[in-house]
């Protein structure tokens, strides 16, 4: 199981209280992961990467294993450590005002 | 019990006041959505517990929320707003050409027949409409594809589309107006589109009687005479008596007459009420006295109304969907201002009072009569 958490505005709109844990097909990317998260919580389309273009949104990044990974190719693999699901995603709200 | 049901759209969540029709208590549910930019709130005519909330913000984009159960609960629903088409450009504020971006919904319009249908105006300013209870949205892009479309510019808060009117004497009639581009009309549901700014004039744009580059505001209309609209531009509060062919200036003794919103009382529709502002780079009542101005010969003459309202060291703004009114009998007058307070009249405007103080800054309010 691939573990994410994500947000908390996110996590409020999704009713959920801490991580959640997919059930994800190989290869386990940013592309596989998202698509997955989507799948089973619609109303995330569109929070975290354009509904169009599929670019993650300016103000989120994608950290894992105290990396971050929010440049790299969406296709590319996510570290072993979170498709062992030992280490988590993490989806984060940028820092800024407001 | 007939009572009133206020919705209140902020910079932090959405607000909920409800009242029995005395209007003198007030309970306050909220906030809806913490956190979020809350745009505008407005429910259905055909069945008054649906209603629709815009979400927004700049980490997580645009949702939108529905709730069936006068905003017990919420679900959210469909926020895929895509251009028809290639979108192609706008002019941007330095007059180059900007490609059409979608940022937010500025406003919702229900339909007056149909709960399921909903019209969103967003920015960068396009119509779209619903007619699934938001879970699928299209846009009538014979507006955004006008042939002026590529000379529309934004105005400081971005370039919207937000003011619909929905004429309730012909379905086929949409009045709306786009900052910075004017005001529209389309006479076949929505399909093809009109501007209507004939005898509007503005300073700050190259030709200042310009068929589009206006800065609406707001419009308005009452519904037993939808031809006669009202309209609050940047500068000058003007009046049409033909559906928008043409304009003149209805300004008269108001002490400013720049301003955001414009509101025409329920029962009397010469009866109009606008907030004047000192001007576009000081977005604060004139004196420091928040001051609404009524107007019971549909313009030119106009009183201001001052009981309960602070008549000193005040400087808050009223934004332009943040003025409403109900139902009932005498016509009940709401507006929201940027400091947080909703104020009240439930006699037409000759007295108010805060109903709620110490939101985040409002955005929007809407009022439901409820039966």
């Amino acid at each position: 199981m691939i573990r994410v958490l994500l947000p908390a505005h996110l996590r409020t709109l999704a009713r959920l209280k801490g991580e959640l844990e997919l059930q994800v097909e190989a290869p386990i990317t940013q592309r596989s992961v998202l698509d997955a998260l989507e799948a089973s919580y619609p109303m995330l389309r569109g929070t975290i990467r354009d509904q169009v273009t599929q670019q993650r949104r300016a103000f989120v990044r994608f950290f894992a294993c105290e990396q971050d990974l929010s440049h790299e190719p969406p296709d590319a693999p996510l570290p072993d450590a979170v498709a062992a699901g030992t280490e988590p995603f993490l989806i984060v709200g940028a820092i800024a005002g407001g | 019990m007939a009572g009133v049901r206020v919705l209140v759209g902020t910079r932090k969540g959405a607000f909920i006041l409800t009242s029995d029709s005395t209007r003198e208590r007030w309970d306050v549910s909220g906030p809806h959505f913490a956190g979020w930019e809350i745009y505008h709130v407005k429910g259905s005519p055909v069945n008054p517990n649906r209603l629709y909330a815009s979400q927004s913000n700049g980490w997580f984009g645009q949702l939108i929320q529905r709730s069936d159960d006068g905003g017990a609960t919420w679900e959210p629903v469909g926020n895929g707003f895509v251009y028809d088409g290639i979108p192609g450009t706008h002019q941007w504020y330095d007059g180059t050409q900007h490609p059409w971006e979608f940022t937010r919904v500025w406003h919702l319009e229900p339909s007056l027949t149909d709960a399921d249908t909903v019209y969103a105006g967003v920015e960068d300013a396009a119509l779209f409409r619903s007619v699934d209870g938001g879970m699928t949205w299209q846009e009538l892009s014979g507006l955004r594809q006008h042939t002026s479309g590529p000379s529309w510019q934004p105005g400081a808060g971005g370039m919207c589309l937000h003011t619909i009117k929905l004429d309730p004497s012909n379905p086929a009639r949409i009045f709306v107006a786009i900052s910075a581009a004017g005001a529209f009309r389309s006479d076949d549901a929505g399909t093809t589109w009109q501007p209507i700014n004939r005898g509007l004039r503005s300073e700050g744009i190259p030709d200042q009687d310009a068929e589009v580059g206006h800065c609406v505001h707001s419009i308005t209309l009452h519904p037993s005479r939808p031809d006669v609209l009202f309209m609050q531009k940047h500068w000058d509060v003007m009046r049409s008596d033909n559906a928008g062919e043409l304009w003149h200036e209805v300004s008269g003794n108001l002490p400013s007459d720049f301003g955001f919103p414009i509101a025409v009382h329920a029962h009397e529709p010469e009866t109009i009420y606008v907030v004047p502002i000192k001007s576009d780079s000081e977005h604060f009542p004139p004196d420091g006295k928040l001051r609404v101005y009524r107007s019971r010969t549909g313009g030119n003459e106009w009183e201001p109304l001052t009981n309960g309202l602070p008549q000193s060291d005040c400087y808050v703004n009223v934004l332009r969907d943040a003025l409403a009114v109900d139902e009932l009998d005498s016509c009940g007058i709401y507006f929201g201002t940027s400091g947080g307070q909703v104020y009240a009249s439930a006699d037409s405007g000759d007295s108010w009072a805060p109903i709620v103080r110490d939101l985040p800054a409002v955005m929007s309010v809407e009022v439901q009569t409820l039966p």
